[in-house]
């Protein structure tokens, strides 16, 4: 077909985040571990995105993976970064199996409203919660990553280095399932639900799954958000973070697995740029990206890259 | 043999408007069946019932001693019940060839990529097998919907209005390939159809509608001659091409 390369590009991207991991200064791993954590929320959102629908909320499982990774650590005493990103996986991933027995039957703007509602219902859990520190949340404490402590510097290239490990597998994994029949089958039910079920298919069932492992992404994406940041805030789960996901997603396009990370680096990059020579027009840039985006290339930046691929 | 498909005192009313009134009709093993008449007589609504899209106001529908009414489209199909539609309905981003491998994949194929060639070949759908569904012809677009209603390899297929909207020398080359994929494989065909000659051409039984109700049942040569169906069907029918 069309020569699907993602794997050599994978094996390469993964192999350069390695080497940034070791080389790069400080500022760059803080912006690159957040643009990973980002990326994997995006790539839940994708998820959805691909079987037709836009989540206004994904900040409810964001928020909520990094409060329950730093709720672990801070009340529950277990300081192993691993364990954590378990902690924070798993709450988002039980929360939206869940919801998402509500949710997988609403389409359109009332799953992304419904969806926007639920990360607003946390959020304001956490604005009025003043154990959990209220709307300034709260900084984690040292935090260990198979026995090393990880606020230092040479821990903390080490932790990301293991993160990259760990979410390139997650995104290989991810590519194949969306190479597959269920992969397919999400894009066939964005065109036409109807024929997908006359063709004897659950419908409601392939947008469950969607929804619960978009859940579990974006919990993951949370905790490794906590872990790189440490710190945790209400803002995790305000609907202008949820935006900014979908931002991101509609930034690198729905074409790929890596365009969600790709995206969210740029976007992180642009946003340090942004705060240090221009505090006050940085959303005007981004409005104006965006326009950009949708006119010129609606498929998303990957578009670029297949593009120079094909070429 | 007892018949396969059994409807009887089917009513199904929108507002004022009927339907269905008092259908009742049954389908033995491997049989091909029309169903004609005007717009609005009620044929789509008895498919509709059928696939359990539309749930009738009284009546049953028992296919090899299950009764149908009740179950959603999606048990029907499990059940061995596809059908293609009016308009078709394909996954237009997909390409043809992806189409396939859906439906492939739905109905849990060993060999998808074996069969869907064998699918592509049999409706000689393989020249447009990369190109989106969305970008085809019309006809192109009614042979697909048939094939993706084929690969569960129903016992029952039902077509509606599978030649519609398609040139008129295109119509009989369509209904070749599809009945041409049918044979052989225990297929009980039911077909919407508005033009005669291809219902006397492909079908051996008519069922004639009029007003909700069944106004003649047999052979084409009888049904196509009844002054009832000459009047409320046929009559209307040299109007109403396409």
């Amino acid at each position: 077909m069309s020569g699907d390369r993602t794997i050599p590009v994978l094996a390469l991207a993964c192999l350069l985040l390695l080497v940034a991991a070791a080389l790069a200064p400080q500022w760059l791993v803080f912006l690159l571990a957040l643009a990973l954590a980002k990326g994997l929320v995006v790539l839940g959102l994708v998820l959805l995105m691909r079987a037709g629908l836009v989540s206004f909320g994904q900040g409810l499982y964001f928020g909520l993976g990094a409060y329950a990774a730093a709720l672990l650590a801070n009340r529950g005493g277990l300081d192993d970064a691993a364990l954590m990103i378990v902690a924070g996986t798993g709450c988002a991933a039980a929360l939206a199996a869940i919801l998402g027995l509500l949710l997988a039957r609403y389409r359109e703007i009332f799953f992304a409203m419904l969806s926007l509602a639920f990360s607003m219902i946390l959020y304001g859990a956490l604005v009025k919660s003043s154990a959990l520190g209220s709307t300034d949340g709260f900084n984690l404490h040292a935090r260990e990553f198979a026995g090393f402590a990880l606020a230092g510097g040479t821990e903390r290239r080490l932790f990301f280095a293991a993160s990259v490990v760990l979410v390139f597998g997650l995104v290989w994994l991810l590519h194949r399932y969306l190479a597959s029949h269920w992969g397919r089958l999400s894009v066939a039910i964005r065109d036409n639900e109807l024929r997908v079920e006359y063709l004897g298919a659950s419908v409601y069932r392939v947008v469950y799954a969607n929804y619960v492992a978009a859940g579990a992404l974006a919990g993951m994406g949370g905790a490794f958000a906590a872990l790189a940041v440490g710190h945790v805030d209400p803002e995790t789960a305000y609907w202008t973070t949820s935006g900014e996901f979908v931002f991101i997603a509609i930034l690198g396009g729905t074409g790929n697995v890596l365009a969600p990370f790709l995206s969210a680096a740029i976007f992180e990059g642009l946003r340090t740029v942004a705060n240090q020579y221009a505090p006050n027009v940085w959303q005007m840039s981004l409005g104006l990206a965006m326009l950009a985006i949708i006119m010129f290339l609606p498929g998303g930046l990957w578009t670029l890259v297949r593009r120079r691929s094909a070429a | 043999m007892s018949p396969l498909l059994v409807a009887s005192g089917l009513q199904k009313s929108f507002g004022a408007v009927t339907a269905a009134a008092d259908v009742s009709l049954a389908f033995e093993r491997e049989s091909v069946t029309s169903l004609i008449g005007a717009n609005g007589a009620g044929k789509t609504t008895f498919l509709n019932m059928v696939t359990g899209y539309l749930r009738p106001d009284r009546g049953s529908i028992r296919f090899e001693g299950r009764e149908l009414i009740g179950r959603s489209p999606r048990e029907i199909t499990g059940l061995g019940i596809c059908r293609s539609f009016q308009i078709p309905q394909l996954f237009h981003s997909l390409s043809v060839r992806e189409n396939l491998l859906v439906a492939e994949g739905i109905a849990a194929a060993e060999h998808a990529e074996e069969e869907t060639e064998a699918v592509l070949a049999r409706f000689g759908l393989a020249e447009y097998g990369a190109q989106p569904a969305g970008l085809l012809p019309e006809g192109v677009r009614k042979l697909l919907d048939v094939a993706l209603a084929l690969v569960a390899r129903p016992k029952v297929l039902l077509l509606d209005e599978p030649t519609s909207g398609v040139a008129a020398d295109e119509k009989f080359g369509i209904m070749d390939l599809v009945m041409g994929a049918v044979r052989g494989q225990g297929v009980t065909v039911l077909f919407v159809e508005h033009d005669m000659d291809i219902v006397s051409r492909y079908a051996a039984r008519v069922v004639a509608f009029y007003d909700g109700r069944v106004i003649a049942d047999g052979a084409p040569g009888a049904v196509l001659e009844d002054a009832e169906v000459r009047r409320y069907v046929i009559g209307q029918e040299a109007h109403a091409a396409p």
